[in-house]
């Protein structure tokens, strides 16, 4: 869907139009943003810079192009308290954020250029509790917002968190689709274990998988 | 992880599924005191190295004459060679690149001029031009050969740093059987980009200032009544230009941005979209144009060009660059503190020089300055990313 690999069957549309993506770029250009684990972030850049890199606004001062900093400082905090993050200032470095804002940042920059998609890969997989509340808490207002979020996790409590729809894969192989409430939190969890029973690892960890 | 967050984690939580949102203040939102707000400041060094090296000299040299017009102009001089190949070095090392081929390239490109002006005869507008245009070529060929085999630039431009010394001395001695070639003065008489690189500025503005003598003149010979600093060379109007080129480009335009993202992390700037080769291979260039420019001044200051013109250049560049604040790693960094590294480096030499202290300690004392620079720019470097 990203663009990187080609679909071997089906079809995707966007927009009611059929779609066929060579590279991600051609994804990026319908709309659809992939934000990686490996973050496209620059940790000794400010946040601000780092929202518009590759897309800087310019302005014209005697006919050269300019970076136009107090534009982007503006829309970037803009950006970051709509998300429910507190910066310092717009020339704050990334690397002082952390891996939760880093992916808050990522995700509405995505966003701020116009992002009909979003496919997040596995955004919480290496955030701490508060942080991963944090990104949920992100995902859902981007949801809010009418952009649809395709969500990768190995976590069921962060899928049912968030998730309408949930779509178990296992090799390139769908497991089952279901919509929320059509499925309980057991079944999927299970689903998501490749069918196995879990109960009893459940019974030995005192069900708090 | 944040460590401070753990005490606070169970009801964090609590409070952050009730209002979705977080309640508590976070500690990284406070307000950073002035100080180590201006710590983060990449020019922080260099500022407070050059009021310290001006204090000092202050004390120690201001019986000399180190601060006559003749004095300053001395140091002036000096300082705005540094700051030329500083601006160059400063920019590539932002972008994540070397290039130790800096002197050579100072070696090389003025005996180019010497060889193109004086040996061949031709126009001498003519032998810059072409000049520059083989050491920009020069500077992008440093830069392919960077990025098409991955190899690190400190590897390439040293190959490159003997490539260019060797045919320094190869080709002066195979053309004119010597490796000084002289008479470039001459052959530039009446030039006009000639005295883009070799003349002198304000000069009517320096005989008024004599005239009412604000600054010393000449008592006696042939310049009687002329002042001792008649203008100010086209090397500082040069520097100045370019510090200021360099500075703008780097804050001021989405290509500065770009200048950052590709030293701070080439892959994080490649998946936004920046054209990371490019970026470099043109700052490989830009370096290649600012050693040229120096060279060009240079043979137009003293006439003729040598073989070893140019040796160390390329490591005082990057220690103004260090000094000035920049990370060697890349991605961080200013001009002004680089220029203001190179003004540290011009005052000290010349300073200790004045003050008649052994010439030999300033290699010293340059030594020192650079190990402080660097402790004193990884402990900044993790006040700005967090690391520990």
């Amino acid at each position: 869907m990203s663009g990187v690999v080609k679909p071997t069957q089906g079809e995707i549309i966007v927009n009611g139009e059929q779609k066929f993506f060579n590279n991600p770029r051609d994804a990026m250009q319908a709309g659809i943003a992939t934000v990686h684990q490996h973050l496209a972030m620059i940790p000794l850049m400010s946040v601000s810079r780092n929202f518009f890199l590759g897309n800087e606004p310019t302005k014209k001062i005697a006919g050269i192009q300019f970076f136009d900093r107090k534009y982007a400082d503006r829309k970037t905090m803009e950006a970051m308290s709509k998300m429910g993050i507190n910066l310092r200032g717009p020339d704050q470095a990334v690397g002082t954020l952390s891996g939760g804002e880093r992916q808050t940042v990522a995700i509405s920059r995505a966003v701020h250029f116009g992002a009909q998609v979003l496919i997040l890969d596995e955004p919480t997989s290496a955030l701490g509790v508060r942080q991963t509340s944090n990104v949920l808490a992100t995902i859902d207002k981007v949801r809010n917002e009418g952009v649809a979020v395709v969500f990768i996790t190995h976590n069921v409590r962060h899928a049912l968190a968030v998730g309408d729809r949930f779509t178990v894969l296992n090799r390139g192989q769908t497991h089952g689709t279901a919509m929320r409430g059509d499925i309980t939190p057991e079944d999927l969890q299970n689903l998501m274990a490749g069918g196995q029973e879990l109960a009893t690892l459940e019974g030995s960890l005192g069900g708090t998988v | 992880m944040n460590k401070s967050s753990a005490p606070f984690l169970c009801k964090d939580y609590r409070v952050n599924l009730m209002n979705n949102k977080l309640s508590i203040p976070d500690e990284r939102v406070k307000e950073m005191s002035a100080f180590r707000n201006s710590l983060i400041r990449p020019e922080l060094g260099g500022i407070i190295g050059t009021i310290v090296v001006f204090i000092i000299f202050i004390f120690l040299a201001s019986d000399s004459g180190m601060f006559s017009s003749q004095g300053v102009l001395n140091w002036s001089i000096v300082s705005a060679q540094f700051m030329i190949i500083a601006v160059g070095a400063c920019l590539l090392m932002i972008a994540g690149e070397f290039d130790l081929s800096v002197g050579s390239m100072i070696g090389f490109a003025g005996m180019l001029i010497a060889i193109f002006g004086v040996t061949f005869g031709w126009p001498m507008w003519m032998a810059i031009l072409l000049t520059f245009a083989i050491c920009i070529a020069i500077g992008a060929l440093n830069g392919f050969i960077c990025i098409r085999t991955g190899l690190p630039s400190f590897i390439v431009t040293l190959a490159f740093l003997f490539i260019l010394r060797g045919f320094t001395i190869f080709l002066p001695q195979t053309i004119e059987r010597k490796t000084i070639i002289g008479g470039i003065r001459e052959a530039a008489e009446g030039d006009w980009l000639g005295a883009v690189f070799g003349e002198k500025l304000f000069m009517g503005f320096f005989q008024y200032l004599g005239d009412l003598g604000i600054i010393s003149v000449f008592s006696r010979g042939t310049r009687a009544g002329e002042p001792i600093v008649n203008g100010i060379p086209m090397l500082i109007v040069w520097a100045l230009i370019l510090v200021a080129f360099g500075h703008i480009l780097l804050t001021k335009t989405r290509f500065g941005n770009w200048i950052f993202a590709s030293g701070g992390d080439a892959e994080a700037a490649r998946n936004s979209g920046v054209p990371v080769n490019k970026v470099k291979i043109l700052m490989f260039m830009f370096t290649a144009f600012c050693a040229t420019v120096f060279a060009t001044c240079q043979v137009m200051e003293f006439g003729s060009a040598g073989a070893d013109r140019g040796l160390l250049k390329e490591f005082e560049a990057i220690i103004a660059v260090v000094i000035g604040g920049a990370l060697l790693t890349g991605g961080y960094g200013s001009v002004i503190g680089a220029a203001l590294g190179a003004l540290i480096f011009g005052v000290v030499q010349q300073g200790l020089f004045f003050a008649g202290v052994e010439s030999s300690l300033f290699r010293v004392f340059l030594g020192l300055i650079l190990l402080g620079a660097v402790i004193l720019n990884t402990y900044i470097r993790r006040l700005i990313t967090g690391e520990r």
